[in-house]
């Protein structure tokens, strides 16, 4: 007991006394679910009952026009969220931490607030924003231009642009603030030394700040990459349900929820799982061999 | 000399007016910002079958405005105002002690797994540092169906374990801990082991008053996500009486819109409590979001 005791204070068992409880929760809730998933998407799973079912799933999956349209639409999403919530935030960071702004603090505590708000009340307010009768805000605006009221939510581009509203409105804040503490790293007198050398602004900016702030343009462009393609909630909220017309805000997690949640069809809701990791894996790959990530690491 | 001067000149008057139109984007911006939860909060005065009707819109209208919504909210309305009050406070309720449950486990839980990682040399250090990162790559989603079987037959769906047990160890705060721990100098330890502090007691004594400034930061962010956390909450929990607030708003967006009077006050004062915390902590928060950011 002693002697026991006396190992379990040393110095060479106390380490792995701490890392005790991650070992386990990544066995038991990251590895044997992702094993897990993996067997039960090979197979068929009813009130209880498995059957291997082979690679059956799959080749279904790959004549599922639901599937291909949710497969289409987190793509879109995830490219056409990339192409806004990267360089507006940048540029806005980079106006935020320059001389010019006034009373920084403030806007950046009031570009925060809408990621406080829960998906649920954030989605209301949208769909509320974007309802089709004469009233809303958004239809208003309309009749203000000119315009006929639109149903906005029944059409896809215009849907859409809810959507991505949604999405900037929430997290341009956020990815501003992750691009102003990439600023706040780089080193001032690398731009006073190129104030000598008669660098202008927009030079600066485009050999300066730009490979500077690489390793934060990574993370954010990683992180959205990974949101953008899981994206489910936001479309849940804005069509209230599952379910909006013509499948215009349908997700490949809207699917997987579908067919495991709400259909009980869990195998072929796995295999939907894992061809969502397979592009989230293959687009990350991608992405960081493209900006150089694994270069520099050798080097 | 004279000429510099008077360039020197125009360019303050130039930067003058550039700061103006940089300040007025930003001004502008958050007016835009702002506006959703402002037609959100003005909504919340005025009768829920205006926002079934006519949508969300700003409206300035105080003269019709009425505090009705939140008379109902807090039970003091006539006809089911009583009922539907105790059920959204029993879904607060419920949301605050998932929340505080989550906050005080995920932490102390994170602290000591990153401490193991980043205060000892030992074998398989790298690995499960590896391992950490790799629990990041493997999106949410795709575990939640076998994760939602799994609690299920361990028996603690329906139950707060089952929510919180597989967030516990959440990546991102172990790295946080741990990148926050690597900028600490080591010889406090070696001095706290010369007087006789045990290997635990030092992660106790003397590195856990040390990382306080992390552990707000982390404290703040797993708040916010808990207490607006939904899909996983919304698989786990089957009973209305132990829905959290999310779920329960959820349940509220019924097509008939017969609920919009609870629904628009109890969202706007279901934002209060992470409003307040952000607020009083927000200078912490930005440290913690950002800690990956810049190393990369």
């Amino acid at each position: 007991m002693q002697k026991f005791k006396k190992l379990f204070y040393s110095q060479k068992v106390a380490p792995f006394v701490f890392v005790l409880p991650f070992v386990l929760s990544l066995l038991i809730f990251w590895a044997y679910p992702l094993i897990s998933g993996i067997v039960m998407s090979f197979q068929d799973i009813s009130f209880g009952n498995r059957t291997f079912v082979g690679t059956s799933h799959y080749v279904k999956l790959a004549n599922d026009k639901f599937f291909r349209t949710a497969v289409l639409n987190s793509v879109e999403y995830m490219a056409l969220t990339l192409l806004l919530m990267i360089p507006i935030p940048l540029v806005l960071a980079v106006m935020m931490e320059s001389r010019l702004t006034k009373a920084k603090g403030v806007w950046k505590v009031i570009m925060y607030i809408p990621a406080l708000t829960s998906v649920v009340i954030s989605g209301m307010l949208f769909r509320m924003m974007f309802s089709e009768s004469d009233g809303s805000q958004m239809n208003q605006l309309m009749i203000a231009l000119g315009h006929t009221p639109i149903a906005w939510l029944k059409t896809k581009w215009t849907a859409w642009i809810a959507l991505l509203l949604l999405c900037m409105w929430r997290w341009t804040g956020v990815n501003m603030l992750y691009f102003v503490s990439g600023l706040k790293a780089i080193d001032n007198s690398i731009y006073e030394s190129a104030d000598i050398d008669g660098a202008n602004a927009r030079q600066k900016f485009w050999y300066l700040t730009l490979p500077l702030i690489k390793p934060t343009t990574i993370y954010v462009i990683t992180i959205s990459v990974y949101a953008g393609l899981s994206m489910f909630l936001e479309s849940f909220m804005l069509w209230n349900g599952n379910s909006s017309p013509k499948n215009i805000g349908l997700t490949i997690v809207g699917y997987l929820y579908k067919r495991g949640i709400e259909k009980n069809d869990l195998g072929y809701a796995c295999a939907v799982g894992m061809v969502l990791m397979v592009i989230a894996l293959a687009i990350n790959v991608v992405q960081l061999i493209a900006t150089g990530t694994f270069k520099r690491e050798e080097s | 000399m004279a000429v510099n001067k008077s360039n020197q000149k125009t360019m303050e008057a130039n930067h003058r007016g550039l700061s103006f139109l940089v300040t007025l984007l930003f001004a502008v911006l958050c007016f835009f910002i702002a506006f959703p939860l402002l037609a959100g909060l003005l909504a919340s005065f005025r009768p829920g079958r205006e926002l079934v009707q006519n949508g969300l819109a700003i409206n300035w209208d105080f003269k019709t405005m009425t505090l009705d919504n939140y008379l109902y909210l807090f039970g003091l309305a006539g006809g089911n105002s009583k009922i539907d009050s105790a059920k959204y406070f029993m879904w607060y309720k419920n949301s605050l002690i998932l929340t505080i449950l989550t906050v005080v486990l995920t932490l102390l839980v994170c602290y000591f797994v990153a401490y193991g990682l980043t205060m000892y040399k030992f074998r398989l250090q790298g690995f499960l540092f590896f391992m950490v990162i790799a629990t990041m790559c493997v999106p949410f989603e795709i575990l939640m169906l076998p994760l939602y079987q799994e609690v299920t037959s361990l028996h603690i769906i329906n139950t707060r374990a089952g929510v919180i047990l597989p967030g516990l160890c959440a990546a991102s705060t172990i790295f946080f801990f741990r990148q926050y721990m690597q900028g600490l100098p080591l010889e406090l330890l070696d001095a706290a082991r010369i007087d006789g502090c045990t290997e635990y007691g030092i992660s106790v004594r003397i590195m856990m008053p040390i990382t306080k400034p992390a552990f707000a930061s982390m404290a703040i962010l797993c708040a916010m996500g808990s207490w607006n956390n939904m899909l996983w909450p919304m698989l786990v929990f089957r009973d209305t009486n132990k829905f959290t607030l999310q779920i329960g708003l959820n349940t509220l967006l019924t097509p008939y819109g017969n609920n919009y009077d609870l629904l628009i006050a109890g969202s706007m004062f279901g934002i209060i409590p992470i409003l307040v915390i952000y607020l009083i902590f927000q200078k912490y928060l930005i440290d913690g979001m950002t800690a990956g950011a810049v190393k990369g």
